[in-house]
Protein backbone atom coordinates (compact mmCIF):
# COMPACT_ATOMS: atom_id res chain seq x y z
CA UNK A 1 0.00 0.00 0.00
CA UNK A 2 1.29 3.62 -0.74
CA UNK A 3 1.39 6.47 1.43
CA UNK A 4 -1.50 7.97 -1.18
CA UNK A 5 -3.49 4.68 -0.42
CA UNK A 6 -2.82 4.92 3.27
CA UNK A 7 -3.66 8.57 3.47
CA UNK A 8 -6.71 7.73 1.22
CA UNK A 9 -8.13 5.43 3.51
CA UNK A 10 -11.75 6.23 4.48
CA UNK A 11 -11.74 8.80 2.21
CA UNK A 12 -13.89 6.69 -0.84
CA UNK A 13 -17.45 5.07 0.06
CA UNK A 14 -17.20 1.07 0.27
CA UNK A 15 -19.12 -0.74 -2.33
CA UNK A 16 -21.17 -2.89 -0.17
CA UNK A 17 -22.10 -0.34 2.57
CA UNK A 18 -26.00 -2.57 3.84
CA UNK A 19 -26.75 0.85 5.72
CA UNK A 20 -28.00 1.59 2.36
CA UNK A 21 -30.12 -0.81 1.44
CA UNK A 22 -29.70 -0.75 -2.53
CA UNK A 23 -25.83 -1.87 -2.92
CA UNK A 24 -26.78 -5.29 -1.20
CA UNK A 25 -27.81 -6.83 -4.24
CA UNK A 26 -25.89 -4.38 -6.34
CA UNK A 27 -21.79 -4.66 -4.90
CA UNK A 28 -19.69 -6.88 -7.13
CA UNK A 29 -19.14 -9.39 -4.42
CA UNK A 30 -15.90 -10.43 -5.62
CA UNK A 31 -12.83 -8.77 -5.23
CA UNK A 32 -11.80 -6.12 -7.64
CA UNK A 33 -8.98 -6.82 -10.30
CA UNK A 34 -5.80 -4.66 -9.19
CA UNK A 35 -4.40 -3.11 -12.45
CA UNK A 36 -0.54 -2.77 -12.09
CA UNK A 37 1.12 -0.40 -13.49
CA UNK A 38 3.51 -1.27 -16.31
CA UNK A 39 -0.50 -1.59 -17.92
CA UNK A 40 -1.90 1.38 -17.33
CA UNK A 41 -2.84 3.85 -20.56
CA UNK A 42 -3.97 7.41 -19.83
CA UNK A 43 -4.89 7.71 -23.28
CA UNK A 44 -8.87 7.70 -23.82
CA UNK A 45 -11.68 9.56 -25.36
CA UNK A 46 -12.72 12.16 -23.07
CA UNK A 47 -16.65 13.53 -23.51
CA UNK A 48 -16.67 17.26 -22.82
CA UNK A 49 -15.86 18.95 -26.28
CA UNK A 50 -19.71 19.35 -27.45
CA UNK A 51 -21.00 22.62 -27.97
CA UNK A 52 -22.25 23.50 -24.76
CA UNK A 53 -25.24 26.45 -25.24
CA UNK A 54 -25.32 29.52 -23.56
CA UNK A 55 -27.88 29.25 -20.88
CA UNK A 56 -27.02 25.29 -20.21
CA UNK A 57 -25.34 26.41 -17.03
CA UNK A 58 -28.25 28.49 -15.91
CA UNK A 59 -31.27 26.07 -14.88
CA UNK A 60 -33.14 29.23 -13.75
CA UNK A 61 -33.89 29.93 -17.09
CA UNK A 62 -34.78 26.54 -19.40
CA UNK A 63 -38.57 27.55 -19.45
CA UNK A 64 -41.25 30.25 -20.54
CA UNK A 65 -41.41 30.77 -16.54
CA UNK A 66 -38.95 30.98 -13.64
CA UNK A 67 -39.31 28.47 -11.34
CA UNK A 68 -40.03 28.49 -7.83
CA UNK A 69 -37.48 28.38 -5.16
CA UNK A 70 -34.12 30.31 -3.70
CA UNK A 71 -32.44 31.26 -6.27
CA UNK A 72 -28.54 30.08 -5.39
CA UNK A 73 -25.15 30.41 -7.42
CA UNK A 74 -23.29 27.31 -7.02
CA UNK A 75 -19.44 27.92 -8.05
CA UNK A 76 -15.63 26.25 -7.41
CA UNK A 77 -13.23 24.77 -9.16
CA UNK A 78 -12.04 22.02 -10.18
CA UNK A 79 -8.36 20.30 -9.38
CA UNK A 80 -6.43 16.92 -9.39
CA UNK A 81 -4.47 15.83 -6.25
CA UNK A 82 -1.51 17.80 -6.68
CA UNK A 83 -3.62 21.07 -6.79
CA UNK A 84 -3.41 21.71 -10.25
CA UNK A 85 -6.24 23.19 -11.89
CA UNK A 86 -8.00 21.05 -14.09
CA UNK A 87 -9.10 23.34 -17.37
CA UNK A 88 -11.12 22.93 -19.94
CA UNK A 89 -13.71 19.95 -18.45
CA UNK A 90 -16.94 19.13 -18.60
CA UNK A 91 -19.48 19.76 -15.27
CA UNK A 92 -22.87 18.31 -15.31
CA UNK A 93 -25.21 18.70 -12.90
CA UNK A 94 -28.58 17.46 -12.00
CA UNK A 95 -31.09 17.83 -8.89
CA UNK A 96 -34.34 17.72 -7.54
CA UNK A 97 -36.84 20.97 -7.41
CA UNK A 98 -37.38 23.01 -4.62
CA UNK A 99 -40.05 21.28 -3.58
CA UNK A 100 -37.88 18.02 -3.53
CA UNK A 101 -39.29 16.51 -6.55
CA UNK A 102 -37.48 15.23 -10.05
CA UNK A 103 -39.01 15.69 -12.77
CA UNK A 104 -39.01 11.74 -13.35
CA UNK A 105 -41.43 9.19 -14.41
CA UNK A 106 -40.35 7.14 -11.22
CA UNK A 107 -39.80 10.08 -8.87
CA UNK A 108 -43.41 9.07 -7.02
CA UNK A 109 -42.76 11.80 -3.93
CA UNK A 110 -45.96 13.85 -3.75
CA UNK A 111 -44.62 16.75 -3.94
CA UNK A 112 -45.21 19.49 -6.78
CA UNK A 113 -43.79 19.30 -10.21
CA UNK A 114 -42.58 22.60 -11.06
CA UNK A 115 -43.55 22.86 -14.62
CA UNK A 116 -40.28 25.72 -15.03
CA UNK A 117 -37.32 23.32 -13.49
CA UNK A 118 -36.04 20.48 -15.36
CA UNK A 119 -33.13 20.38 -13.03
CA UNK A 120 -30.44 19.65 -15.50
CA UNK A 121 -27.33 21.62 -16.24
CA UNK A 122 -23.77 21.57 -17.52
CA UNK A 123 -20.85 23.94 -18.69
CA UNK A 124 -17.40 23.45 -19.27
CA UNK A 125 -14.08 24.77 -16.84
CA UNK A 126 -12.24 27.54 -17.77
CA UNK A 127 -8.69 27.61 -18.17
CA UNK A 128 -8.36 28.10 -14.39
CA UNK A 129 -10.59 25.18 -13.45
CA UNK A 130 -13.54 27.42 -12.09
CA UNK A 131 -16.82 26.18 -13.23
CA UNK A 132 -20.44 28.25 -12.49
CA UNK A 133 -24.39 27.29 -12.26
CA UNK A 134 -27.15 29.51 -11.23
CA UNK A 135 -30.14 26.98 -10.07
CA UNK A 136 -32.47 27.11 -7.38
CA UNK A 137 -31.93 25.19 -3.87
CA UNK A 138 -33.26 21.67 -3.59
CA UNK A 139 -35.64 20.51 -1.39
CA UNK A 140 -35.09 17.31 0.93
CA UNK A 141 -37.14 14.22 0.22
CA UNK A 142 -38.18 11.11 1.68
CA UNK A 143 -36.93 7.47 -0.32
CA UNK A 144 -37.78 4.23 0.89
CA UNK A 145 -34.62 2.57 2.36
CA UNK A 146 -35.59 2.99 6.09
CA UNK A 147 -38.61 3.72 7.82
CA UNK A 148 -39.00 7.59 7.81
CA UNK A 149 -35.90 7.85 5.33
CA UNK A 150 -35.56 11.59 3.95
CA UNK A 151 -32.11 12.38 1.60
CA UNK A 152 -30.45 16.01 2.90
CA UNK A 153 -30.86 18.43 0.27
CA UNK A 154 -28.26 17.79 -2.56
CA UNK A 155 -27.19 18.47 -5.85
CA UNK A 156 -25.55 15.68 -8.60
CA UNK A 157 -22.06 16.24 -10.06
CA UNK A 158 -20.67 14.53 -12.96
CA UNK A 159 -16.85 15.52 -14.25
CA UNK A 160 -14.90 13.56 -16.65
CA UNK A 161 -11.43 15.15 -16.14
CA UNK A 162 -8.67 14.01 -18.36
CA UNK A 163 -7.95 10.71 -18.38
CA UNK A 164 -10.93 7.83 -17.73
CA UNK A 165 -9.34 7.71 -14.33
CA UNK A 166 -10.01 10.85 -12.97
CA UNK A 167 -14.02 10.13 -14.06
CA UNK A 168 -15.97 11.18 -11.11
CA UNK A 169 -19.49 11.22 -9.61
CA UNK A 170 -20.46 12.83 -6.96
CA UNK A 171 -23.19 14.69 -4.65
CA UNK A 172 -22.54 18.32 -2.76
CA UNK A 173 -24.64 19.00 0.08
CA UNK A 174 -25.47 22.46 2.04
CA UNK A 175 -23.94 23.66 5.36
CA UNK A 176 -25.74 22.39 8.55
CA UNK A 177 -28.03 20.04 6.96
CA UNK A 178 -29.31 17.67 9.91
CA UNK A 179 -30.22 15.21 7.68
CA UNK A 180 -26.56 14.67 6.75
CA UNK A 181 -26.42 12.70 10.29
CA UNK A 182 -28.56 10.30 9.14
CA UNK A 183 -28.42 9.95 5.58
CA UNK A 184 -26.51 6.56 4.46
CA UNK A 185 -25.38 7.78 1.13
CA UNK A 186 -23.53 10.40 3.52
CA UNK A 187 -22.33 8.51 6.11
CA UNK A 188 -20.65 5.09 3.60
CA UNK A 189 -17.84 7.61 3.51
CA UNK A 190 -15.92 6.61 6.69
CA UNK A 191 -13.25 10.02 6.53
CA UNK A 192 -15.26 12.89 8.67
CA UNK A 193 -12.76 15.22 6.07
CA UNK A 194 -13.96 13.85 3.04
CA UNK A 195 -17.58 13.23 4.38
CA UNK A 196 -17.09 17.41 5.02
CA UNK A 197 -15.33 17.93 1.47
CA UNK A 198 -18.66 17.21 -0.07
CA UNK A 199 -20.50 19.97 1.47
CA UNK A 200 -20.84 23.38 -0.12
CA UNK A 201 -19.76 26.40 1.65
CA UNK A 202 -22.24 29.75 2.08
CA UNK A 203 -19.82 32.00 0.68
CA UNK A 204 -21.04 36.09 0.60
CA UNK A 205 -18.66 37.02 -1.63
CA UNK A 206 -20.26 34.88 -4.61
CA UNK A 207 -23.83 35.93 -3.59
CA UNK A 208 -25.25 38.04 -6.40
CA UNK A 209 -27.37 40.97 -4.47
CA UNK A 210 -30.53 41.22 -4.79
CA UNK A 211 -31.02 38.24 -6.78
CA UNK A 212 -29.22 35.50 -5.40
CA UNK A 213 -27.53 33.68 -2.75
CA UNK A 214 -23.90 31.48 -3.17
CA UNK A 215 -22.19 28.46 -2.52
CA UNK A 216 -18.77 27.22 -3.05
CA UNK A 217 -18.31 23.50 -3.90
CA UNK A 218 -14.44 22.86 -5.29
CA UNK A 219 -14.20 19.48 -6.60
CA UNK A 220 -10.77 17.46 -6.32
CA UNK A 221 -10.08 14.89 -9.53
CA UNK A 222 -7.66 12.12 -9.08
CA UNK A 223 -4.42 13.21 -9.91
CA UNK A 224 -2.56 12.18 -13.21
CA UNK A 225 0.70 10.20 -11.68
CA UNK A 226 -0.78 9.95 -7.88
CA UNK A 227 -0.80 6.44 -7.95
CA UNK A 228 0.39 3.25 -9.61
CA UNK A 229 -2.81 1.76 -10.03
CA UNK A 230 -4.16 4.76 -12.14
CA UNK A 231 -4.86 4.82 -15.61
CA UNK A 232 -6.94 3.09 -18.53
CA UNK A 233 -8.57 -0.30 -18.33
CA UNK B 1 -6.30 14.07 9.47
CA UNK B 2 -2.71 12.89 10.82
CA UNK B 3 -0.72 12.72 8.05
CA UNK B 4 0.13 15.87 6.65
CA UNK B 5 0.84 15.09 3.05
CA UNK B 6 1.64 17.85 0.67
CA UNK B 7 -1.17 16.68 -2.04
CA UNK B 8 -5.07 16.56 -1.74
CA UNK B 9 -7.04 14.08 -1.63
CA UNK B 10 -9.99 13.26 -4.37
CA UNK B 11 -13.34 13.61 -3.68
CA UNK B 12 -15.23 10.41 -2.50
CA UNK B 13 -17.49 9.16 -4.95
CA UNK B 14 -21.39 9.22 -4.33
CA UNK B 15 -23.82 7.43 -6.40
CA UNK B 16 -25.34 8.59 -9.08
CA UNK B 17 -28.97 7.46 -7.89
CA UNK B 18 -32.08 6.73 -9.73
CA UNK B 19 -32.88 9.53 -11.71
CA UNK B 20 -30.04 10.29 -13.31
CA UNK B 21 -32.14 11.00 -16.77
CA UNK B 22 -32.72 14.25 -15.65
CA UNK B 23 -28.90 15.23 -15.97
CA UNK B 24 -26.73 13.16 -17.78
CA UNK B 25 -28.64 10.64 -19.45
CA UNK B 26 -31.31 13.71 -20.85
CA UNK B 27 -30.47 12.64 -24.57
CA UNK B 28 -30.15 9.33 -26.05
CA UNK B 29 -27.92 10.26 -29.19
CA UNK B 30 -24.93 9.51 -27.32
CA UNK B 31 -25.90 5.79 -28.43
CA UNK B 32 -25.08 7.04 -31.50
CA UNK B 33 -21.30 6.36 -31.59
CA UNK B 34 -20.65 6.58 -35.38
CA UNK B 35 -21.77 7.73 -38.22
CA UNK B 36 -22.42 6.26 -41.87
CA UNK B 37 -19.12 8.06 -42.99
CA UNK B 38 -17.19 6.68 -39.86
CA UNK B 39 -14.68 4.18 -41.28
CA UNK B 40 -14.84 1.08 -40.16
CA UNK B 41 -17.17 -1.88 -39.95
CA UNK B 42 -20.34 -1.11 -38.49
CA UNK B 43 -21.67 -3.35 -35.35
CA UNK B 44 -24.18 -2.69 -32.53
CA UNK B 45 -23.38 -3.19 -28.84
CA UNK B 46 -25.93 -4.63 -26.81
CA UNK B 47 -25.41 -4.60 -22.93
CA UNK B 48 -27.62 -5.42 -20.58
CA UNK B 49 -27.23 -5.20 -16.87
CA UNK B 50 -28.50 -7.80 -14.00
CA UNK B 51 -28.24 -7.41 -9.75
CA UNK B 52 -27.52 -10.76 -7.90
CA UNK B 53 -30.82 -11.78 -8.36
CA UNK B 54 -30.49 -12.03 -11.67
CA UNK B 55 -33.07 -8.71 -12.08
CA UNK B 56 -32.79 -6.60 -14.59
CA UNK B 57 -31.25 -3.19 -13.19
CA UNK B 58 -33.33 -0.66 -15.51
CA UNK B 59 -31.62 2.41 -13.59
CA UNK B 60 -28.20 1.61 -14.99
CA UNK B 61 -25.85 4.39 -16.58
CA UNK B 62 -23.77 3.04 -19.20
CA UNK B 63 -20.52 4.38 -20.87
CA UNK B 64 -18.49 2.73 -23.18
CA UNK B 65 -14.86 4.02 -24.17
CA UNK B 66 -13.13 2.81 -27.93
CA UNK B 67 -10.47 2.89 -30.01
CA UNK B 68 -11.15 3.84 -33.68
CA UNK B 69 -11.31 0.78 -36.82
CA UNK B 70 -7.74 1.33 -36.70
CA UNK B 71 -6.77 0.95 -33.36
CA UNK B 72 -5.87 4.63 -31.98
CA UNK B 73 -7.63 6.80 -29.67
CA UNK B 74 -9.95 9.46 -31.48
CA UNK B 75 -8.35 12.84 -31.76
CA UNK B 76 -9.58 14.88 -29.52
CA UNK B 77 -10.67 18.53 -30.74
CA UNK B 78 -10.22 21.37 -28.74
CA UNK B 79 -12.59 23.20 -26.44
CA UNK B 80 -15.15 25.07 -28.58
CA UNK B 81 -14.10 22.94 -32.05
CA UNK B 82 -16.45 20.69 -33.17
CA UNK B 83 -17.24 17.25 -32.46
CA UNK B 84 -16.00 14.69 -34.64
CA UNK B 85 -18.28 12.30 -35.78
CA UNK B 86 -16.72 9.72 -34.13
CA UNK B 87 -15.87 10.20 -30.58
CA UNK B 88 -15.10 6.92 -29.35
CA UNK B 89 -17.16 7.81 -26.16
CA UNK B 90 -21.06 6.55 -25.65
CA UNK B 91 -23.37 6.52 -22.76
CA UNK B 92 -26.80 5.20 -22.36
CA UNK B 93 -29.39 4.46 -19.74
CA UNK B 94 -31.03 0.60 -19.57
CA UNK B 95 -33.89 0.45 -20.44
CA UNK B 96 -36.68 -1.45 -18.09
CA UNK B 97 -35.73 -4.70 -19.42
CA UNK B 98 -32.05 -3.84 -18.19
CA UNK B 99 -30.38 -3.35 -22.28
CA UNK B 100 -29.48 -0.45 -23.46
CA UNK B 101 -27.85 -0.93 -27.50
CA UNK B 102 -24.65 1.44 -28.76
CA UNK B 103 -24.95 1.83 -32.69
CA UNK B 104 -20.95 2.04 -33.35
CA UNK B 105 -17.91 0.32 -35.43
CA UNK B 106 -15.89 -2.59 -34.57
CA UNK B 107 -13.12 -1.29 -32.66
CA UNK B 108 -9.28 -2.09 -33.66
CA UNK B 109 -6.25 -3.28 -31.54
CA UNK B 110 -4.54 -0.79 -29.82
CA UNK B 111 -0.76 -1.22 -29.02
CA UNK B 112 -0.71 -0.77 -25.34
CA UNK B 113 1.70 0.66 -22.54
CA UNK B 114 5.34 -0.78 -23.43
CA UNK B 115 4.01 -1.51 -26.72
CA UNK B 116 2.43 -4.85 -26.32
CA UNK B 117 -0.76 -5.40 -28.13
CA UNK B 118 -3.83 -5.54 -26.91
CA UNK B 119 -6.98 -7.38 -28.10
CA UNK B 120 -10.10 -5.29 -29.32
CA UNK B 121 -11.95 -4.01 -26.55
CA UNK B 122 -14.37 -1.74 -25.22
CA UNK B 123 -14.20 -0.32 -21.58
CA UNK B 124 -16.95 0.23 -19.53
CA UNK B 125 -17.81 2.55 -17.00
CA UNK B 126 -21.02 1.79 -14.67
CA UNK B 127 -23.06 3.59 -12.71
CA UNK B 128 -26.19 3.04 -10.76
CA UNK B 129 -28.30 3.32 -8.27
CA UNK B 130 -26.68 1.13 -5.50
CA UNK B 131 -23.26 1.51 -6.24
CA UNK B 132 -21.84 4.67 -4.40
CA UNK B 133 -18.65 4.00 -6.39
CA UNK B 134 -18.87 3.49 -10.40
CA UNK B 135 -17.17 0.07 -11.72
CA UNK B 136 -14.84 -0.47 -14.59
CA UNK B 137 -14.78 -3.21 -16.46
CA UNK B 138 -13.82 -4.23 -20.59
CA UNK B 139 -15.51 -6.14 -23.32
CA UNK B 140 -13.64 -8.16 -25.26
CA UNK B 141 -14.82 -10.26 -28.64
CA UNK B 142 -15.53 -14.05 -28.46
CA UNK B 143 -13.02 -15.92 -30.25
CA UNK B 144 -11.02 -13.15 -30.98
CA UNK B 145 -7.65 -15.01 -31.44
CA UNK B 146 -5.66 -11.86 -29.65
CA UNK B 147 -7.52 -13.08 -26.74
CA UNK B 148 -4.38 -15.34 -25.81
CA UNK B 149 -2.03 -12.62 -25.15
CA UNK B 150 -4.21 -9.45 -23.92
CA UNK B 151 -2.09 -8.01 -21.17
CA UNK B 152 -5.02 -6.88 -19.17
CA UNK B 153 -7.46 -9.81 -19.71
CA UNK B 154 -3.71 -11.99 -18.33
CA UNK B 155 -4.08 -10.22 -14.85
CA UNK B 156 -7.81 -11.72 -14.56
CA UNK B 157 -8.19 -14.97 -13.03
CA UNK B 158 -8.50 -17.61 -15.43
CA UNK B 159 -12.19 -18.47 -14.54
CA UNK B 160 -13.25 -15.14 -14.60
CA UNK B 161 -12.03 -14.25 -17.82
CA UNK B 162 -15.11 -15.61 -19.88
CA UNK B 163 -17.46 -13.01 -18.11
CA UNK B 164 -15.50 -10.56 -19.95
CA UNK B 165 -16.53 -11.87 -23.40
CA UNK B 166 -19.65 -10.33 -25.64
CA UNK B 167 -21.22 -12.77 -27.87
CA UNK B 168 -22.44 -12.61 -31.52
CA UNK B 169 -26.21 -12.23 -31.98
CA UNK B 170 -27.85 -13.79 -35.29
CA UNK B 171 -27.37 -11.06 -37.67
CA UNK B 172 -23.20 -10.85 -37.13
CA UNK B 173 -23.72 -7.24 -37.03
CA UNK B 174 -24.87 -7.66 -32.81
CA UNK B 175 -22.80 -8.36 -30.01
CA UNK B 176 -24.67 -9.03 -26.61
CA UNK B 177 -22.59 -8.74 -23.47
CA UNK B 178 -24.12 -9.10 -19.40
CA UNK B 179 -22.83 -7.64 -16.58
CA UNK B 180 -23.77 -9.98 -13.99
CA UNK B 181 -23.79 -8.01 -10.61
CA UNK B 182 -23.04 -10.51 -8.64
CA UNK B 183 -23.26 -14.05 -7.78
CA UNK B 184 -22.57 -17.22 -10.91
CA UNK B 185 -20.35 -15.82 -14.13
CA UNK B 186 -20.00 -12.57 -11.47
CA UNK B 187 -18.61 -9.86 -14.05
CA UNK B 188 -14.73 -9.04 -13.64
CA UNK B 189 -14.21 -5.71 -12.23
CA UNK B 190 -11.14 -3.73 -12.53
CA UNK B 191 -9.45 -1.46 -9.72
CA UNK B 192 -7.73 1.56 -11.82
Amino acid sequence: MTDRRALEAGSQPPLLYPPYKSTVRRAPAQPLVQVPGRLVDLAAPVYGYLPIGELDNDLTRQHAGEPLGERIIVAGRVLDEDGRPVPHTLVELWQCNAAGRYRHRRDLHSAPIDPNFSGGGRTVTDARGNYRFLTIKPGAYPWSNHDNAWRPAHIHFSLFGHSIATRLVTQMYFPNDPLCEYDPMYQSIADEGARLRLVSRFDLSLTQPDWALGYRFDIVLRGRHSTPFEGRV
Amino acid sequence: MSNPAPAIVASASQTVGPFFHVGPARSDHLGRMAGADTPGEAMRLRVRVLDGDGVPVNDALVEVWQADAAGACPPQPAAGQSPPSFSGFGRLATNDDGWCTFETIRPGAESGAGGVDQAAHFTVCLFMRGLLRHLYTRIYFAGDPALETDPLLGIVPEARRRTLLAHPGADGATWEFTVRLQGDGETAFFDL
